[in-house]
């Protein structure tokens, strides 16, 4: 029997009857990745390593939910002794000699990493198209992108390859290639998940995620993924609960807020069209919708462009040639071994932002730029705490449209950046976000952005999974037939 | 035409925590190259800093020495340069919200006081070393020292001359060593400034162009380096040309300061809040444990010599003035009841061999346990003061331990009365025209009958005992 486009808990189910081995499982993994290598949906593979955990498993009884799961990990995760490229030329031979804390955590609950998936390079994308490995194709159709930055993550569970996958989200890298790609993608309150051996683009809007097919297994994997870590400051020491527990709980009743603000008038109307049925579908489930006023929210995508490349652009210094990574061939003197190695390492969208963000934090341009950048971050918070007073939820579309073909958008990257549009504010204000399946605009899938308040992942998986019960958007694949 | 110089220094404490500022890395010095290293020192992609509290309140307890504000919840920032030993292309350093905000130091120069404002004392990492002189053409990075937590204590500019500028950085030495923050060995560059000179004319309210003179580590260097500077700005402005800012390097070899870089060339270090650290807060709780436990400084201790160990003021001043004497002089005082015998020790003989030696006491190698033992030994008359000043001298050459050196060199004195009683006896015996002198009204000759006792007993009689026995013998 096939494993393609399995979820977890099938996996799962199909382990503990003994109907496949755990090998079997892993080795099939394999030939799935093989046979679809034309999406290009992984830079680096883990093979002996995943195929030796899998044949302990066979050996010592594991009956864990996770137990034996393959998991492709995105590429900007440390991974101790396997390469971890952040889809850069600039680390194409790093080997870290550690793993990130997210990875152990999966790895010790009994995942299996078959490989680390292509990216955007250092996550900095919408399109897949900045990685130095090459596109990423989406499953969906030849040419088309799967979206960025976790583009490989995404394809790799679209098409079935593995059931689950990990993603990073600074500006709507989890949920925005989930939505182009047609699987369930959340990126958690910041500081949920530890921030420990990923490798940082903006630290201060960074978050790993869980992308699946169902909300359910991505309730399952971020359950295992949390943790407090003594060696993240950032990460928070709270509660973690168990986020699958609520998930079959009605929502009838509740509230989800719809952003004034979001003008969808300029959206395809296919995309509108879409997004009204699935208010539809929310109404049948018993949920009440009303109007949520986010005065500054349309802000956000400046705002972003100002925080974020100031920060990556001093968490990429560490990369000159020195220690770890590329070096140039024959540097001439120090200014030469830097300014090689950087312009030969990075590609072209890195150095943009590297450029933008020495310029906003530059000497006379602080004030102007990131100071007031920070104010209206705080504006945006506050919008969003004023809307869950009101409401449980709020809703958007994901994404302004869905997956566009490679090199369509050619060469002003303000309309790349617009692709973020509906995901960047839940990243300035730290709040938990996710992206469904929510229907289909020229046969390509597109998803449904739901906004939690702080700390409210359950809740989220709640909405998404009643969802997911009355609709099969999520069951549908590239391939043709329903799962 | 009378010119007037402004200084401002800015020292860098290496603060004595056993770990880093932002890692579990070792701060111990002299290990071989790269192996105080761990992923977060290294810079490593991924890596995380998690801040030290201990180095928190280190800083805590010198902004409380020093009557400074003191900023319970402080931040940190990022200083962003490209070199080599700083591994992740920037320096994470307090820049808007410092732990010690405004304090003041008190110095003496020539026996005069004056006092020294502080701007503000903040935490940051100190960078690895770059070593140009290993290898031939190429440069190693060495980034054991990378990630050591130091305190940059800032000064206000208003120091007037070499001479002040070495008196208030001795003032912070000696603090942060009684504070036991810092061990203030400027040898292995525990501690280190930077000096801002400037001149002006008396009569200017305006400051001079400054010059600042990076990372100078002796008090002889400071001094040589501003007087060099002051005398380059005289005549530069006396020529009709003008200061330019710039940062320059003190060489000692040539005796003089040159530019290493411009104004103009100088790095925009794009300074932001670090994303990775949330701001520190330290509890009241934290802060009331630290102000209650703040060691004993050295006007306190001056006092109480003074009032507990009847010592002279200038005695106490001397004693109380390095942490390591004060050491010394308790450990000792712990062994006798005579303090003032310990402080005439460490006063006379002791601090006349570190003068005849040019050092401080920190660099003999008369440690404090060995200095007890020979006031012990003194006590309980094992040795005789004069027996004791040759242990010492010898102890001071070759750090050897007193009891052995006692021993091995048979010095112990002769405690037995019958014993000198029989070789005072003898030399009368061998001597009688002396005698016979001495009985004829020579008294001076009973220094020559206590001469030839101690010689016969390689003076190792207790001088008092002899006289006692000599007079009893040749008057009776």
């Amino acid at each position: 029997m096939s494993i393609q486009y399995k979820s977890i808990k099938d996996l799962n189910n199909m382990l503990l009857s003994k109907e496949i081995s755990h090998k079997e499982l892993i080795t099939e993994t394999f030939a799935l990745i093989e046979s679809k290598k034309n999406l290009n949906a992984f830079i680096t593979l883990n093979k002996d390593a995943a195929i030796e955990k899998a044949v302990l498993l066979d050996r010592k009884k594991n009956e864990s939910m996770l137990a034996g799961i393959p998991i492709a990990q995105k590429d900007l995760f440390c991974t101790k002794d396997l390469r971890t490229t952040c889809g850069s030329n600039m680390l194409s031979t790093f080997i870290p000699p550690y793993s990130a804390t997210v990875i152990s955590n999966l790895e010790n609950a009994g995942c299996i990493s078959v490989g680390k998936t292509n990216m955007d390079e250092f996550a900095m994308g919408s399109s897949n198209e900045t990685s130095f490995y090459g596109n990423v194709e989406n499953p969906w159709g030849v040419n088309l992108v799967p979206g960025g930055s976790s583009g490989g993550s995404a394809s790799a569970v679209a098409s079935g390859i593995v059931p689950a996958a990990t993603g990073t989200d600074t500006g709507g890298s989890i949920r925005q290639p989930a939505s182009l790609c047609g699987i369930t993608g959340l990126k958690p309150t910041y500081g949920r998940i530890s921030r420990w051996g990923m490798i940082a683009f903006a630290s201060s809007l960074d978050q790993a995620g869980p992308m699946a097919r169902t909300a359910e297994d991505c309730g399952i994997l971020l359950n295992e993924m949390c943790s407090h870590d003594i060696k993240d400051t950032t990460s928070l020491n709270e509660h973690i609960p168990d986020f699958t527990k609520n998930i079959n709980q009605p929502i009838k009743g509740m509230k989800i807020g719809i952003v004034k603000e979001f003008d969808l008038s300029k959206l395809d109307n296919e995309v509108v069209k879409v997004f009204e049925e699935s208010k539809k579908y929310y109404e049948s489930l018993g949920a009440e919708f009303i109007e949520i006023s986010l005065p500054n929210i349309s802000l956000s995508v400046p705002t972003y462009y100002v925080v974020a490349p100031a920060e990556c652009s001093s968490n990429l210094s560490r990369f000159d040639g020195v220690k770890f990574g590329k070096r140039c061939e024959d540097p001439k003197n120090l200014e030469d071994l830097y300014i090689r190695t950087r312009s030969e390492g990075f590609g072209d969208e890195v150095k943009r932002r590297i450029l933008i963000g020495s310029y906003v934090l530059s000497a006379g341009f602080y004030d102007a730029y990131y100071k007031k950048a920070q104010q209206v971050r705080r504006l945006i918070k506050n919008d969003f705490d004023e809307a869950f007073l009101k409401v449980d939820v709020l809703m958007s579309p994901t994404t302004r449209g869905a997956a566009f073909e490679a090199g369509s958008k050619g060469s002003d990257p303000i309309q790349m950046y617009l692709e973020d549009l509906f995901t960047i504010p839940a990243n300035l204000a730290g709040l938990p976000a996710l992206s469904i399946p929510n229907g289909f605009v020229d046969s390509k899938p597109i998803g449904l952005q739901l906004i939690g308040n702080f700390l409210e992942e359950s809740k989220l998986l709640q909405f998404a999974h009643s969802f997911q019960q009355i609709t099969d958007f999520h069951l549908k694949t590239p391939s043709g037939e329903n799962i | 035409m009378s010119w007037e110089t402004v200084i401002g220094l800015e020292i860098h404490v290496q603060l004595s925590t056993n770990s880093k500022l932002f890692s579990g890395g070792s701060t111990g010095f002299g290990a071989e190259p790269n192996t105080h290293v761990d992923l977060i020192d290294m810079g490593l992609p991924g890596v995380l800093p998690v801040a030290n509290r201990e180095a928190f309140y280190k800083a805590i307890r010198f902004g409380l020495a020093t009557n400074a504000e003191i900023n319970q919840t402080s931040s940190f920032d990022r200083k962003n340069y490209f070199y080599p030993d700083l591994p992740k292309g920037y320096q994470i350093t307090q820049m808007a919200m410092p732990i010690v905000g405004k304090g003041s130091i008190k110095i003496d120069v020539d026996g005069s006081e004056k006092i020294i404002n502080i701007t503000r004392a903040h935490l940051e990492e100190d960078a690895g070393k770059s070593i140009h002189d290993l290898f031939d053409g190429e440069t190693g990075v060495d980034l054991n020292r990378a990630g050591t937590p130091l305190l940059e204590i800032v000064s206000e500019p208003e120091i007037s001359n070499a001479k002040e500028a070495v008196a208030y950085f001795k003032a912070v030495r000696q603090l942060v060593t009684f504070l036991d923050i810092c061990d203030g060995n400027m040898a292995q560059g525990s501690m280190r400034c930077d000096v801002n000179v400037s001149i002006k004319k008396q009569e200017d309210e305006k400051l001079g162009t400054r010059a600042e003179i990076k990372n100078i580590n002796s008090f002889k260097f400071i001094e040589r380096a501003i007087n060099f500077e002051i005398e380059r700005q005289i005549r530069i402005i006396e020529s009709g040309e003008s200061v330019v800012q710039e940062t320059r390097l003190y060489d000692s070899v040539k005796n003089e300061t040159r530019s290493m870089r411009s104004k103009e060339e100088a790095n925009d270090y794009r300074y932001f809040p670090c994303p990775d650290l949330l701001p520190v807060v330290i509890s009241d709780n934290e802060f009331n444990d630290i102000k209650n436990n703040l060691p004993e400084l050295p006007d306190e201790k001056e006092k109480r010599y003074m009032s507990e160990a009847n010592l002279e003021e200038a005695e106490a001043k001397i004693i109380s003035s390095s942490k390591t004497m004060a050491n010394m002089f308790e450990d000792a005082c712990s062994k006798t009841d005579d303090s003032k015998l310990v402080a005439n020790w460490l006063v006379g003989d002791v601090s006349a061999l570190l003068n005849k030696d040019n050092i401080d006491i920190e660099e003999s190698k008369l440690s404090s346990n060995n200095f007890a033992t020979l006031i012990e030994r003194i006590s309980d008359k094992t040795i005789s003061g004069k027996i004791a000043k040759s242990v010492l001298e010898e102890v001071w050459e070759s750090g050897h331990d007193v009891d052995n050196i006692i021993k091995d060199k048979g010095l112990v004195q002769i405690q037995d009365e019958s014993v000198l009683e029989e070789i005072a006896q003898k030399i009368i015996n061998d001597n009688p025209s002396q005698v016979g002198a001495y009985k004829g009204g020579k008294d001076k000759l009973f220094g020559f009958f206590v001469g030839q006792v101690m010689k016969e007993t390689q003076g190792k009689a207790n001088p008092k005992s002899v006289n006692d026995i000599l007079k009893n013998l040749l008057d009776s």
